[in-house]
């Protein structure tokens, strides 16, 4: 016996010898994987829906925990006016959130609903084995696959389905988050989130409304026309924004779903104290922005100092005002005027310091214009420069976020607000056809004769009912 | 010559006379998706194809005939739990439904039923050939229009309930309802993902969809043969699905 091991260890040391010559002596193997603790006890786990987490952990040893998730196919809102056919792990888009601890035996149920046209399965970046699952979890409509899994990494990751064609079935919805909490938990915060981002491809354009099917070819191309947070334009805006209160601590777990994009993530007016870098285990501090791969996740960690509205975007910026990523944080306690002040003063800035105070040449102040005509041909140029950035070249504007000044009645009723909104700004909710809008829109540095050309031109344009402002009646407006 | 001209003078009079329910399918060529390496055209020899799938009312008639393929009766084996799960008792299809396709029958029942009227069922290939038929051309596959209704009706869950087979898309065979109503069991459906359940076996690696499976497809943009595939691969030949039923395929099996 003892002999035959001998044999058997000079037979491995020459193995090693031949494979690897030019390090004969093997260093000390890495430490192999092994649970340690011992499971205790069953559980059910707790699934939610975006934005809400599941609670944390608080067991201190692994169980086994069992996990249903049920594929649901169905139509939805994409963006207002615009259906889409989503393919859901759990009903809706990103898919429900799985937690669970480090060493848990999870026992996974893939249930497939009978109105399902398609077979599916999951693929659990969680999950160490061929397919992460998806080799075990190829479920036809109506049937039910059950495999289990030790949670040996923990981490954030992500799930999606990898049913042929796997791009299109991720492109549908079919992805979301589960997260393997380390031995010890996570340290406590005030506040948890649930936010995926996911490109998706129509056959019409962006706005086109209707019900929209999946196109293939903007897939390849790689060409979406809405990049949005938790499946739908306007998910998290408005009445739907995420909360807070001052002086939280907040972590956002963010997931990206793809199919195609990779987010440059990042929330306008907070610095992230803490970011674990792609779900990993690895903190990074005081960041602005973090790049969160396709089929990737990140956590990330701030404590909210001030109260208002905190935008959170894919820093990929058209993508955030003219696609759909944005998502709002409504922050609500009192102000703290030493970390942010707020507007302290406005006044007129003349260059100063060198000996030029004019520059030469400088053109005269253009005269009024002289007809209602000018006065829209001049307003163009300046709705061009100024007024397209946000409500858009046709006037649009942008669902939940940026009002249309195109056939709008609120502009029509009364034309002198929109007088009103550019030279003293605007604040609060207004409804404009029909929809709500809770945004801020700053007081614009135009002069008045700016202000009545390109107030003319839109009344006259877009569809709406006509009419002219004046210069003297924008000065009277002006606060 | 004349012998000649007077058999099709009668071919023409009798389709005129009566649509017949099987559709004569010319023999042809096609490269399959998958599963062909070489990408070889593969040949189909002609057989016949029923104009419509099996529907709840024919099948209906089977059962009459056939007591050990009535839901009450058919062994474990050859159905699952759920097979015709929507039949209101052993010998009546769902209501209001004889006219629509029967679904929620295994592959063991189909082909059960497909030899009680003197056929059997449809080859992958023969079926796949036909797929490719348009309204209006043999390999519809290279109209774009096309393509795009078939992944637009894949897209869409299905409907509370089927309409009649009539009332569905006709090619240019005259073949109904060869996309837009159900899927349909074929002879071979587990011919190319035999290990559905254990996508691991490394040695059918090219034969898997994800990964390098997906290289090996003739044309990556053909999502829709892509689907079937898939979809056929998920099935074990005793499942009952509720958007699954068949037709018949007459000839020599290929």
């Amino acid at each position: 016996m003892r002999k035959q091991f001998i044999v058997a260890l000079a037979g491995l040391a020459l193995v090693t010898l031949a494979c690897s010559p030019s390090s004969p002596i093997p260093s000390s193997p890495t430490p192999s994987k092994v649970v340690e603790e011992a499971l205790q006890g069953e559980e059910v786990a707790v699934l939610t829906h975006a934005p809400q987490v599941p609670p944390p952990i608080q067991r201190t040893h692994p169980t086994r925990v069992i996990v249903k998730l049920e594929v649901r196919e169905h139509e939805g809102r994409l963006a207002d006016g615009v259906r889409y056919t989503f393919w859901t792990f759990g009903g809706e888009v990103p898919g429900m959130f799985i937690r669970v601890r480090e060493g848990d035996l999870v026992e996974f149920h893939l249930e497939n609903h009978p109105s399902s046209k398609m077979p599916h399965n999951i693929d659990l970046h969680a999950v160490t084995g061929p397919g992460g699952g998806a080799t075990s979890s190829f479920t036809a409509p109506g049937h039910e696959s059950v495999f289990s899994f030790t949670t040996l990494n923990p981490g954030l990751f992500v799930y999606h389905c990898a049913t042929a064609p796997v791009g299109m079935h991720i492109a549908n919805g079919m992805y979301g988050l589960i997260l393997v909490e380390p031995k010890g938990g996570l340290p406590k915060v005030d506040r948890e989130y649930y936010v995926m981002q996911g490109d998706f491809y129509t056959r019409g354009a962006n706005g086109e409304g209707g019900l929209q099917p999946f196109s293939m070819q903007k897939a390849l191309d790689e060409h979406p026309d809405y990049v949005v947070f938790n499946g739908s334009v306007g998910a998290l805006t408005g009445d739907k924004a995420l909360q807070a209160k001052v002086g939280e601590k907040i972590r956002l777990f963010v997931g990206n779903g793809g199919p195609n994009l990779v987010s440059s993530f990042h929330v306008i007016g907070e610095i992230f104290d803490s970011v674990f870098v792609e779900g990993g285990e690895t903190a990074n501090h005081n960041v602005q922005t973090t790049l969160i791969p396709s089929g990737g996740a990140a956590i990330t960690e701030f404590k909210v100092e001030v109260p208002g509205t905190f935008i959170l975007v894919d820093h990929s910026i058209f993508r955030a005002f003219n696609k759909g990523a944005l998502a709002m944080l409504k922050v609500a306690g009192e102000e703290n005027k030493s970390f942010y002040s707020g507007k302290q003063d406005d006044k007129v800035y003349a260059a100063e310091g060198g000996a030029v105070q004019e520059l030469p040449n400088r053109p005269v102040a253009q005269a009024s214009a002289q007809s209602k005509a000018e006065r829209m041909s001049r307003g163009a140029d300046v709705f061009n420069q100024v007024c397209t950035a946000c409500h858009q070249a046709n006037g649009e504007g942008i669902p939940n976020v940026f009002p249309p000044l195109a056939q709008s009645d609120y502009l029509n009723q009364d034309p002198t607000r929109g007088v009103n909104a550019i030279t003293n700004g605007l604040q609060g909710e207004i409804t404009v056809n029909g929809a709500k809008f809770n945004q801020v829109m700053p007081k614009l540095t135009l002069t008045d004769e700016q202000t009545a050309n390109v107030v003319t031109y839109v009344l006259n344009n877009f569809g709406n009912k006509g009419g002219e402002i004046t210069p003297e009646a924008v000065k009277k407006i002006r606060k | 010559m004349r012998r000649v001209g007077i058999f099709w003078l009668l071919l023409c009079l009798s389709s005129l006379a009566i649509e017949s329910t099987k559709v004569t399918i010319p023999a042809g060529s096609f490269v399959p998706l998958m599963g062909s390496q070489k990408r070889q055209a593969l040949a189909v020899a002609s057989f016949q194809l029923s104009r419509y799938p099996v529907t709840n009312g024919e099948f209906g008639q089977f059962l009459r005939v056939h007591p050990e393929w009535r839901r009450s009766r058919i062994k474990r084996l050859f159905a699952e739990s759920g097979y015709l799960r929507d039949w209101v008792d052993d010998l009546h299809g769902p209501k209001g439904q004889y006219s629509s396709p029967v679904t929620n029958v295994s592959w063991f029942a189909a082909r059960a039923y497909c030899r009680s009227v003197g056929g059997r069922l449809p080859s992958q290939n023969e079926w796949e050939w036909v797929a490719q038929a348009s309204a209006s051309e043999r390999n519809g596959m290279r109209q774009p229009e096309f393509r795009r209704q078939i992944l637009a009706w894949y897209a869409r869950p299905n409907p509370e309930h089927w309409p009649a087979v009539q009332k569905t898309y006709r090619n240019v065979y005259g073949v109904h309802a060869m996309h837009g109503l159900v899927w349909e069991w074929v002879e071979d459906f587990n011919s190319l993902l035999v290990t559905g359940e254990s996508r691991g076996d490394s040695s059918l690696d090219l034969d898997l969809y994800c990964a390098g499976g997906a290289l090996s497809g003739l044309d990556p943009s053909d999502y829709p043969t892509y689907m079937r595939y898939a979809f056929r691969s998920s099935l074990k030949a005793r499942y009952a699905v509720p958007n699954l039923g068949f037709r018949v395929a007459y000839g020599r099996t290929p």
